[in-house]
């Protein structure tokens, strides 16, 4: 007896549907310029993100590029979250998490259109967006590598008692790497202020990721291995995954170790600009755009009394900063060529012999 | 003057380190409380406590990754991996994460650690525990690459690396670990610098190149033909990267002809890239061909006979030599 699925079988799966928001999220007590910055978080991605497809279609952002579309409310929650010197250490998907620690947009933009006022002056790209003077230590573009240096930085954090957390965002394929169970395992037994985020979207790249993992949550469910809790949130809801990152912020701040979350959410789009995403269900697709992250908090906060006006007011804002952020990319230098031999070395230098 | 022996002389150079700077941490397998598997680091905990020097689980990336991180929020953390062959389950670390990413973030990180390591042959343990991986190391920009021949060396590389704001690989020679060595007395600390080779012996009939065990055997080499009265001049490069090419450069302006002795395997040995630099830049100093005396290119062989027979020797050093050097 073969275990092997039949041709026709392969690669067939049954769609994955979001669960009903939890309407009892709008109870949390998140005061309420929380909540506005949990919106305007939102829409900075969102727009950003709509803003940097566009320029790829017009052939202005070069390379690859991954975006967070439908999965602004992860990014958001624990931005809104953090304290100013907390870390941040984000994948190749990163433009989110970036924005959320309140790097301005332009320097992100021009970074992706490969220009001189780039964040990293055009030398490191889309997958790699830093800003140290942000805390967001970097972005990280071989699976899993950056969790195992969080754990670095919040051994740092340890170090000098200073009560700083290293947050770590990946996806859920990486939870297949031997970094991942590496990491997750040393932050334990060392006792790490680190927080481990898994963004499930439910795709490893191309690959359903129940494809590829022999449990249903591929972060929650192995949590127990390292002795630590499940924990599973509604990554399109920014409150839910708010009040998970402040628990488990506080948690790590007061020396109680690392926490693993695992955030559900869905891509609006394929893995990479390479990728229309074709092998997602249909009926999925739909149902997971109709839990989209965005118009459901905006619903929110109306009901909790927010003026529409005041919601516009700060889209229309994002919408301009997008604008000029835009235009101060495109209107950027090309990077000098002298910057190939800048800053191999701390002295500034790529000199290797005398 | 004080006889140590090159293990000693870790534990010294470690001890200077973390008690010259308060960031300074230790990591690694079995580092603290067993003292290391090769016992160069016995004492470290009981005199600079568990914050300092500190265990890690058999986790190469978890403990590179861990050093990265550290360093780029202001620790100098060493970290150890136990046998070099083992670098390669955690070499992402290496080449793609710490020797990177101060380039790609246009300098906005430094990274001043250093991954201290056990390479090179001459213990029997087969080709996963004994490889000479160095020429791994040198070829990936971003990273410096150390590797000390003697006890002070030893003591004084690893200042020179820890107190440096780059990352430093840091290659001990397995075989060099009993050996005993002078060091004279002085005054402070113990302090060498990076990206400068040394000539141990001069000499004037030929240049030698050699790295960690090698500069012994080409030493030893050297004396033997001192007695047929061919005069060679030895160079311990001791710094792959930064590497000192006015000493070699100029040593073979006098000698004109070049040797290297290598224990790594022979494809991008880092005599190649030496080779390479001579044959562009002092061609016309030289009098005769240059030759590679290294491992041949094949994974390392157990058995002592066979293990003997593979590393360049004192013998194979001096056969090829002498049937070279007055052709």
């Amino acid at each position: 007896m073969t275990t092997m699925p039949s041709y026709e079988e392969y690669g067939h799966h049954a769609p994955v549907f979001p669960t009903a928001v939890d309407e009892t999220n709008a109870d949390q007590p998140i005061a309420p310029e929380v909540r506005l910055r949990l919106y305007e978080i939102q829409q900075q991605v969102r727009l950003f993100e709509k803003r940097a497809y566009d320029l790829f279609l017009k052939g202005l952002v070069k390379g690859t590029s991954h975006l967070s579309l439908g999965q602004e409310a992860i990014a958001a929650g624990f931005g809104a979250a953090m304290r100013a010197d907390d870390w941040t250490f984000a994948t190749y998907r990163g433009h989110a998490h970036t924005i959320a620690r309140g790097v301005p947009l332009t320097p992100i933009m021009a970074e992706l259109l490969g220009r001189e006022n780039g964040l990293m002056s055009g030398k490191g790209g889309s997958m790699h967006l830093t800003s140290v003077e942000h805390g967001v230590m970097g972005s990280y573009a071989i699976i899993g590598a950056h969790l195992c240096v969080a754990n670095g930085a919040a051994w740092t954090s340890q170090f000098n008692e200073t009560g700083q957390v290293a947050v770590a965002f990946f996806g859920d394929g990486t939870t297949n790497i031997g970094a991942f169970h590496e990491a997750v395992n040393f932050a334990k037994v060392w006792n790490l202020p680190t927080v481990f985020v898994c963004e499930n979207n439910l795709y490893m790249e191309y690959t359903p990721i129940s494809d590829v993992v022999p449990v249903t949550n591929p972060a929650a469910d192995r949590a127990s291995a390292y002795g630590l809790e499940s924990i599973m949130v509604d990554g399109n809801d920014a409150d839910a995954v708010y009040i998970a990152a402040t628990a488990a912020l506080d948690k790590a701040r007061a020396g109680h170790g690392p926490s693993l979350i695992e955030a559900r959410t869905y891509r609006h789009h394929g893995h990479s600009r390479a990728d229309p995403g074709t092998y997602r269900p249909k009926e999925e697709i739909d149902a997971w755009m109709a839990r989209d992250p965005i118009p459901m908090y905006h619903q929110r906060l109306l009901q909790l009394g927010v003026g529409e006006g005041e919601l516009t007011a700060i889209a229309q804002q994002v919408a301009a900063a997008v604008q000029t952020a835009t235009d101060e990319a495109t209107e950027g230098e090309l990077p000098s060529l002298d910057s190939i031999y800048t800053d191999v070395w701390a002295d500034g230098g790529w000199t290797w012999r005398n | 003057m004080a006889e140590l022996t090159y293990r000693d002389a870790i534990t010294v150079g470690l001890a200077q380190e973390l008690a010259h700077d308060p960031n300074v941490v230790f990591i690694g397998e079995d580092v603290a409380g067993a003292g290391g598997v090769f016992k160069a680091t016995p004492g470290l905990l009981e005199k600079f406590g568990p914050k300092r020097v500190r265990d890690a689980p058999i986790s190469e990336q978890a403990i590179l990754g861990a050093a990265m991180g550290a360093a780029m929020t202001g620790l100098r953390p060493i970290a150890e991996i136990m046998f070099s062959d083992f670098l390669a389950v955690c070499w992402d670390i290496v080449a793609n994460e710490i020797a990177k990413s101060r380039y790609m973030t246009d300098g906005q990180m430094t990274f001043p650690l250093v991954i201290r390591t056990a390479n090179g042959a001459g213990s029997r343990f087969g080709a996963q525990h004994s490889q000479s991986v160095e020429n791994w190391a040198m070829m990936i920009p971003g990273i410096k690459v150390v590797a000390p021949s003697t006890a002070e060396d030893a003591i004084g590389l690893l200042a020179a690396a820890v107190r440096d704001p780059d990352p430093v690989l840091f290659f001990e020679h397995k075989s060099i670990y009993p050996m005993k060595f002078d060091v004279p007395d002085r005054a402070g600390d113990i302090v060498d610098e990076l990206g400068t080779a040394k000539i141990v012996r001069a000499g004037s009939d030929a240049t030698v190149v050699a790295l960690a065990l090698m500069v012994p055997r080409a030493l030893e080499a050297a004396e033997q033909l001192a007695a047929e009265g061919i005069d060679l001049e030895v160079i311990d490069v001791r710094s792959l990267v930064p590497l000192d090419t006015d000493c070699i450069l100029k040593s073979v302006a006098k000698t004109s002809r070049l040797y290297t002795v290598e224990e790594n395997p022979r494809l991008c040995g880092w005599g190649a890239e030496v080779v390479s630099i001579v044959a562009e830049e002092a061609f016309w100093d030289l009098d005769g061909p240059i030759e590679r005396i290294t491992t041949p290119h094949v994974p390392l062989p157990s058995a002592a006979n066979l293990e003997d027979a593979t590393i360049p020797s004192v013998e194979r050093i001096v056969e090829t030599i002498r049937k070279t050097v007055n052709a």
